[in-house]
């Protein structure tokens, strides 16, 4: 026992997988300590247009924060850049594609326009553009919407300073709160009171993804834990008896494993899942169901094993001696079924979860406000809303994420394991 | 022909009993659960509305609809009556008879998910036969490899392909089945959308099948190739493509079994893969009725997908007896 303790322990594979699982574990119980707070609360109000990153309070970064002046060479272009959107450059280069062609000018072709290139494009655009000049291939409409794009890319020089006025109550006037904002003036971000990190940004209800996601986490990690303890615990029971008792108790048990192996799991989860109702199908009543229905395979090589052990000398000789059959069956058989029982265990957590998101994606999952699954989390943003439309990767890329990660871990784990005990498959 | 007759028999039989126990747990399950179908269904139906008899009314229509007001037996036998007639009763929220729906969608799923299956399948039995016959590197970089895509489920597949192939990339389209623009009919234009729409789903499946299916394989034949009979023909001096042969030949019956055994969790995960996709078939059938409340619509689709997942193991038994060599020997005796 000790020394295939030891030889599990040495299996790289088993030790890789162990400590992905382990720091995913490990973080769903440490995040929530660091960065405390419900993760479903509503903190946003723009759905999917929160992306990734850093928010800092506009309000605060004008009142009464320290400003300092940085004098940086290309401050300007970047600013210009950042402020021409992706889709006017697009419509820039078609306006010059089309005059190019118009016009037969070298150099205006689908090729040699970059609209990375902010500068060139825009000394392009103003080499050529004119509301006097016609290109034939345009609507009205189009030739409308070009003159306002000109209108709108001659404002992105207007980078003078702001100045920034307060509302007076008392005279209905407007203050003057700084006399300028200049474009070289900065400010320290650790002096502003409010900044809000979101590594993943927001959800479609407007919460913070990451700590969702570690609360998810931390709960379909249960829901796999209460599966597989489920159903390991019926298939060990229904395993040890059918092997060990024999006769017409195997034959019954059997009978119902067979008939359970072939009718899927899948849709008996989906019967039993729909004929709850809303208010019974919490996390842990999903998880038990998930467990009765995947008892299976466990049962069949529990039972497949103890009948080869059943008839061992060491078994008859405790038979002989007028062992207890509970007693036969937790000193002389249980040790020998153990790591077949554990690698089983393991892979059950991991279906488990896997049968968790299925469901949830079909829109049977836990129905619950309180807490947030893998599953559930998928199913908000791929069936329910759009986060495929919007391109709000962050909402479902980590989740997926997650779950391979899991998968991968504890599959790793049980293949590391099979390598022990099964001397054969090592390399 | 004796061993033959023996075997298909006992498939045979057991295919039937199945396929009742099937039936039967289709019927019960949902009717065994505390909340009744038909009060989700009058909830959805009578919403907003708040005077009591107009619930109660409704609510002993639907009763009556569905027989639930008789005993249990005799709806059982209505129910069966009805299955043999082919009557599934007619779709909420489609307000189409269940079987017209099924019959749309049931080639769709079964066009995309036989084909994948069996291609994942065979590429699998190879790589996985070729990793343990290689080993080295092949099977160092491949195994690990295999283990991953093999632990990703089938939806995550779906999302993965699709939003690098689909959303980012642009070569195929993010949904559905064929371009809606389109006119079913069999011409060039609309097979063409038919094959751009399939690549995504399909590959998705396939690729899992692959990563489960060589990691099985491949343990199989490392098992055959210690065996004896591998070591004695090596002394014999049998070439060595002969001995592989029988190798993988021996190594693929379990994988026969084996496929037959996790052919239900295969359908089960390409069902939810169909969904991301929004692919035509029965998964998104599934879940419309499911997010409708429609219940005959869902008892159908259960019973359909348990009726599909019996007979390929079914049929994969058949195909097992012809090659299986101790089936195939038993009709000489």
């Amino acid at each position: 026992m000790k020394s295939q303790l030891r030889s599990i322990v040495r299996s790289g594979k088993f030790m890789t997988g162990f400590v992905i699982f382990v720091s995913i574990l490990l973080l769903t119980i440490i995040y929530p300590l660091i960065n405390p707070g419900d993760p479903m609360a509503r903190i946003g109000y723009d759905s999917f247009r929160t992306r990734p990153g850093t928010y800092v309070s506009l309000y605060d970064t004008l009142d009464g924060v320290n400003t300092f002046t940085f004098r940086i060479p290309g401050a300007n272009d970047i600013r210009i850049s950042n402020k021409l959107r992706e889709d006017d450059r697009e419509r820039i280069k078609y306006w010059l594609v089309e005059y190019g062609k118009q016009e037969e000018v070298a150099g205006l072709t689908e090729e040699e326009i970059d609209i990375e290139d902010t500068v060139a494009l825009l000394g392009l655009w103003w080499e050529f553009y004119s509301d006097e000049v016609f290109v034939r291939n345009l609507t009205n409409a189009e030739r409308n919407a070009f003159m306002r794009l000109d209108v709108r890319l001659d404002r992105l020089f207007d980078i003078d300073d702001l100045q920034v006025y307060t509302l007076n109550p008392e005279t209905g006037e407007h203050d003057i709160l700084f006399t300028e904002v200049s474009t070289d003036d900065y400010i320290n971000v650790s002096d502003v009171a409010n900044i809000i990190r979101l590594p993943l940004g927001t959800d479609n209800f407007g919460s913070d993804v990451l700590k969702k996601l570690v609360l998810a986490t931390a709960t379909s990690l249960w829901i796999g834990l209460v599966a597989g303890t489920v159903a390991t615990l019926i298939g060990l029971t229904l395993g040890l008896l059918g092997g060990y008792v024999g006769g017409i108790v195997d034959d019954i048990i059997m009978f119902f494993t067979n008939l359970f192996t072939v009718i899927p799991g899948f849709v008996l989860l989906i019967l039993i899942s729909y004929g709850m109702s809303q208010m019974e199908r919490g996390a842990t009543t999903v998880a038990v169901v998930i467990g009765l229905t995947s008892w299976v395979w466990t049962t069949r090589s529990v039972r497949s094993q103890v009948m080869s052990l059943r008839n061992r000398d060491h078994v008859n000789l405790s038979k002989l001696s007028g062992h207890s059959m509970p007693k036969i069956i937790i000193k002389d058989i249980l040790p020998y079924i153990a790591s077949y029982v554990v690698m089983a265990f393991i892979l059950q957590i991991s279906s488990g979860i896997l049968a968790e998101a299925g469901l949830s994606m079909l829109g049977l999952g836990p129905s619950t406000t309180s807490t947030a699954t893998l599953g559930m989390m998928l199913d908000w943003s791929i069936m329910k809303s759009t986060a495929f439309i919007h391109g709000a990767w962050w909402a479902y890329y980590p989740v997926i994420v997650v779950i391979l990660l899991i998968s991968f871990s504890l599959n790793l784990m049980n293949t590391g394991m099979d390598q022990v005990f099964n001397p054969q498959l090592r390399d | 022909m004796k061993g033959y007759r023996k075997y298909y028999t006992k498939k045979i039989i057991w295919f039937l009993i199945t396929l009742v126990a099937a039936v039967i747990l289709n019927f019960i399950l949902p009717r065994l659960m505390p909340n009744d179908p038909v009060n989700a269904m009058v909830g959805r139906v009578a919403q907003g509305v708040s005077d009591p008899d107009v619930i109660r009314q409704l609510y002993e229509e639907y009763q009556r609809e569905f027989g639930l007001d008789r005993p249990v037996i005799e709806q059982f036998f209505i129910y069966i009556g009805n299955l043999l007639r082919g009557e599934l009763g007619k779709s909420f929220t489609q307000r189409r008879p269940v079987a017209d729906i099924l019959a749309t969608a049931i080639p769709w799923s079964v066009g995309l998910q036989l084909p994948a299956i069996l291609t994942g399948w065979i590429i699998g039995n190879l790589l996985g036969a070729l990793a343990a016959y290689i080993r080295k590197a092949f099977d160092k970089t491949l195994m690990p490899l295999m283990l991953f895509i093999g632990g990703i489920p089938a939806f995550g597949m779906a999302v993965i392909l699709l939003s690098v192939f689909s959303l980012n990339l642009g070569w195929f389209p993010p949904s559905l089945g064929y371009d809606q623009s389109l006119i079913p009919a069999f011409n060039w234009n609309f097979i063409a959308s038919i094959i751009r729409h399939y690549h995504l789903p399909f590959w998705s499946i396939v690729l899992i099948s692959i990563g489960g299916q060589s990691l099985g394989m491949r343990s199989m034949s490392i098992y055959e190739l210690n065996a004896d009979y591998v070591k004695y023909s090596r002394y014999m001096g049998i070439k060595d493509g002969k001995i592989v042969r029988y190798v993988f030949r021996n190594a693929m019956l379990p994988q026969v079994t084996g496929l037959a055994l996790s052919i239900g969790t295969m359908i089960g995960g390409a069902l939810v893969a169909e969904l991301i996709f929004s692919y035509p078939g029965l998964g998104s059938t599934l879940w419309r009725a499911i997010s409708g409340g429609d219940y005959p619509l869902i008892s159908a689709v259960t019973l359909i997908i348990t009726l599909m997942v019996l007979v390929t193991v079914f049929l994969l038994d058949i195909i097992y007896g012809l090659i299986d060599p101790r089936v195939k020997a038993s009709q000489y005796e």
